[in-house]
């Protein structure tokens, strides 16, 4: 079965614009896969290079070498974005526009046709509990409700594969825990997702299996269950060992 | 298409809810009302040149607003990271600039619509006549040129990081043009060279954006310019701004979004 998200020897540089600044390896020979129906966790520390894989994947940055495909289809053509749902870490949305105008918006973008996208608008904002809070421009809401509001644009399409960045950052854990029931119901649904995470307790609970990058190399790929068995650790303990972590005696 | 248009859409919404137009309306409304309420000597030819200071002010107005409006689309859309979520769908970054584009365009002719409506109804309430078609022609090759005037713009936020410097070189070229365009050919006529060829080129190069100013066929009520030519001025206008969507598709095609 074809893979869902492949990258091969993926290597990410950024050229410094500065005369004497070397260039910047983000990412180097990351190969990794992700089956379809998986919940794939992508973690790292701070400056591991997530967020630029995922530019990667979203066609934001060129590779500088290697290739990176989604559902068997190179991530520069504007095609292989319409079987996604792209959550960002923070709530990057047109805040003069109500929830209900933003997710029409996004699925005239998805050419959903019009008599079918009030009812895929209606079941989102259901979906996500926004519908009391439909007809508010998105600026007056709490970052919960915004947060909700951009899993409801990253859903508007019916993804194949969601690609979601720290979905749970700066959310409060009724908040979190919303968000999690819902990757929960999308992993029943069958769907992919592709997430990064500094939450470990929750990869745990979610995942099926995780990548552990760090600098840029891909440190440990495999089942969570496996990666515990085999360093006989917690996740956390796992991840800090990788990451040469070394505690203050 | 359909994506061009949602685009678009949005630019629109924004503009809308952000009240610029307001501003610039009210202030449009203030002084062309003044200007036409006031009856000095009992002079009728005063009308013509309070006609004369109205259409300045629309037009004055309509570049601020055609200008400053696309200047900081591109800006904001990255420095609030919007642009992120909506190029992850399947837009391309060509179909995003359209958007801007048209959204800005309809904007600024939504905005023109009432300018010149509510000057035409001050006008014929002095004059006692309203010659429509002058104002239709006056004001479509108005658009038409503010047409060109946002592709530029959007070529420029591209180039240039800072909306403000971005929209402060589109003004100047632009009130350059309109101001100086013509003479630039008997202007390089005096000059040395190579400054006389260079000079001379950009005649033939810039996009001569007086053209566009008809505002004499309401002032005096001239005859109709032949709808002919009207057509060809748009043909004009629009090879321009498609030139201009180009290079800024082109630019921005080669630029990386982190």
């Amino acid at each position: 079965m074809e893979p869902t998200v492949a990258t091969e020897n993926l290597r990410v540089e950024y050229r410094s614009r500065e005369l004497g600044l070397a260039t910047k390896v983000a990412v180097q020979g990351l190969s990794l896969t992700v089956a379809p129906g998986e919940v794939f966790g992508f973690l790292g520390p701070n400056g591991a290079g997530k967020t630029s894989t995922m530019n990667v994947l979203l066609g934001f940055v060129p590779p500088s070498s290697g290739a990176a495909r989604i559902f068997g289809v190179d991530v520069r053509e504007p095609i292989a974005r319409q079987r996604i749902g792209y959550l960002p870490e923070q709530t990057y949305y047109y805040k003069f526009l109500t929830a209900e105008e933003l997710l029409h918006f996004y699925a005239g973008i998805f050419q959903i046709p019009p008599a079918e996208r009030s009812a895929r608008v209606d079941q989102v904002l259901k979906l996500v509990e926004l519908d009391h809070a439909r007809k508010r421009q998105l600026k007056t809401y709490s970052k919960g409700m915004q947060q909700r509001a951009g899993l409801a644009q990253a859903l508007i399409n019916n993804p194949d594969l969601l690609i979601l960045d720290e979905p749970t950052s700066g959310l409060d854990p009724i908040g979190r825990m919303k968000v999690r029931e819902i990757i929960q119901r999308l992993k029943d649904e069958g769907k992919t997702v592709f997430f990064s995470s500094h939450e470990l307790g929750e990869v745990e609970t979610i995942c099926d299996r995780v990548a552990i990058l760090h600098q840029g190399e891909l440190k440990a790929e495999g089942r969570v269950a496996d990666l515990v068995a085999q360093h006989a650790a917690s996740l956390e303990q796992v991840f800090l060992k990788l990451v040469g972590y070394q505690p203050q005696p | 298409m359909n994506t061009i248009w949602s685009l678009a859409k949005v630019v629109v919404l924004e503009m809308v809810r952000r009240k610029d137009f307001y501003v610039l309306f009210i202030l449009t409304v203030l002084l062309t009302g003044t200007a036409g309420s006031v009856n000095l000597f009992n002079d009728r030819s005063i009308v013509r040149y309070l006609k004369e200071i109205c259409l300045l002010l629309i037009w004055l107005s309509s570049l601020v607003m055609a200008i400053t409006c696309t200047a900081r689309q591109i800006p904001m859309e990255r420095e609030q990271r919007t642009i992120f979520p909506l190029l992850a769908k399947p837009v391309t970054r060509g179909q995003f600039l359209l958007g801007k584009f048209l959204g800005c365009w309809l904007a600024v002719g939504m905005a023109l619509a009432v300018f010149y409506f509510f000057f035409g109804l001050v006008s014929a309430s002095r004059e006692q006549q309203w010659p429509v078609l002058n104002y239709l022609q006056a004001a479509w090759l108005h658009w038409v040129m503010l047409g060109v005037v946002v592709a530029f713009t959007l070529l420029g936020s591209i180039v240039f990081a800072a909306p403000s410097s971005n929209g402060t070189i589109c003004f100047v070229v632009s009130a350059g043009i309109l101001l100086l365009g013509r003479h630039l050919n008997k202007v390089a006529l005096g000059l040395p060279q190579p400054w006389q060829s260079l000079l001379y080129g950009s005649y033939f190069v810039i996009p001569h954006l007086e053209l566009f100013d008809v505002r004499e066929l309401i002032i005096h009520n001239w005859e109709l310019i032949p709808w002919g030519m009207v057509g060809l001025a748009t043909l004009y206008a629009a090879a321009y701004a498609a030139a201009f969507l180009l290079a800024a598709i082109w630019v921005f095609r080669r630029r990386p979004l982190n």
